[in-house]
This record gives C-alpha cells, sequence and structure tokens, in this order.
C-alpha cells in the first residue's frame, strides 16, 4: 500500500463510521493507557464505535496525524470531525457532553468520573513480519 | 531544555489575552490550563491546536508531554 492510499483508506473509515477511535492496540488489548481509557469511556457511555490499531504500520499514524492535524494517539472522531484525544474526551466525559455530542443517553450506572480503563497490554516489540 | 515558567511564557506570547498555568514535575511532561479570549466560538480542538502550535518543533522531543485543558475566561 502506498503511503497515498493508506491515507485515502483512512479518510474512508472516518467518513463511513459516525464513531470512530484510532488508537493503539485494540479496544480489548489496549497497548497505551490513553487508549485503554478512551475505550473506557466509550463503553461506560454503551455507544458503538468502530476502532483502528495504529501500531501495525507506522505509516497510518504518519498518515493520520497528517490528515487530522494532531500529533498524539487517540484521535476520536464523530461523524467525520476530530472531537479530541484523551485529555479533551476526559473532559467531555465528566462534563456530560461527550454522550451530548455523541447523542447517547448515559446509563444509570455509568460512573461520573472518567473510568480509569484496563491496564494497557505489554507494548508490542514491533517486529517487523516478512514472511 | 524548556522550564514551567518559559512555556508559560511562550503560551502568553503566542495567544492574545492569554493566561497559563503550568506545571511540570521532570521539565519533560509538562501539564497548562490557558484561559484567553481567544478561545471563545472555537472547538476544544481548535483551542488546543492554538495551543500546540506554539510547541510544534519540540513535541515529541525536548516536550514530551503538554497535557493540556482550555478555557473561556
Amino acid at each position: 500500500m502506498s503511503d497515498n492510499q493508506i491515507r485515502d483508506a483512512i479518510a474512508e473509515a472516518i467518513s463511513s463510521n459516525d464513531v470512530i477511535l484510532f488508537m493503539k492496540g485494540s479496544p480489548d488489548r489496549p497497548a497505551c493507557g490513553f487508549s485503554a481509557r478512551t475505550v473506557a469511556m466509550l463503553e461506560a457511555l454503551e455507544t458503538p464505535f468502530a476502532a483502528v490499531d495504529i501500531l501495525p504500520d507506522q505509516r497510518i499514524r504518519q498518515e493520520l496525524s497528517a490528515l487530522s492535524s494532531w500529533p498524539t494517539i487517540p484521535q476520536l472522531f464523530h461523524k467525520g470531525e476530530l472531537i479530541g484525544g484523551c485529555d479533551i474526551i476526559t473532559e467531555m466525559y465528566e462534563s456530560g457532553e461527550l454522550a451530548e455530542t455523541l447523542g447517547v443517553q448515559p446509563p444509570a450506572d455509568a460512573p461520573e468520573d472518567a473510568p480509569a480503563g484496563a491496564d494497557p497490554a505489554p507494548a508490542p516489540l514491533g517486529i517487523e513480519n516478512r514472511l | 531544555m524548556p522550564n514551567a515558567d518559559e512555556v508559560k511564557t511562550r503560551i502568553e506570547a503566542a495567544i492574545p489575552g492569554a493566561q497559563a498555568d503550568v506545571d511540570s514535575a521532570d521539565e519533560v511532561h509538562f501539564s497548562a490550563i490557558v484561559r484567553a479570549t481567544a478561545f471563545d466560538g472555537l472547538s476544544r480542538v481548535q483551542q488546543h491546536r492554538l495551543v500546540m502550535d506554539v510547541f510544534s518543533a519540540e513535541l515529541g522531543g525536548s516536550i514530551h508531554a503538554l497535557a493540556l485543558k482550555t478555557e473561556v475566561p
């Protein structure tokens, strides 16, 4: 895949998913504490979301950041627009603005403070598989 | 290597009317609360970009992380 194809695939993923999170690792196995916390907040709101692991190819992160003008991971998009990274999402979760923006009713048992998220899995070694 | 005071000064110089409180325990990880009338009408992402742009050359280098909270006064 060329860099341009990666960028096109990212743009396509953002435009075709109402809520999409670019993260390190997967929702089940987040590889970074900030990604884990962001996943935990979305799960606390019981909102469905698509997730993309940026770790398998470093060009995913390069092209994503070039597209979004946002340097860090995670990045949460809603209806094609970047809502923020972990700091902004935490602030919006705690003020109730995240549920409002995503158009979801927070479940009665959703914690008021942002949930901590699972312990991140150990970072992958980054071995390039050329087999 | 920047210290918290320099980070504060640079934010306040770059964004007209901004007031910044900056903390750093180790001078590579910073946290800042920035209040500025210039943020009025901007999304949080746009507000953060205004601040992050001040340090675009150093983020990931001499500044490992800048945790940010922005407010309109």
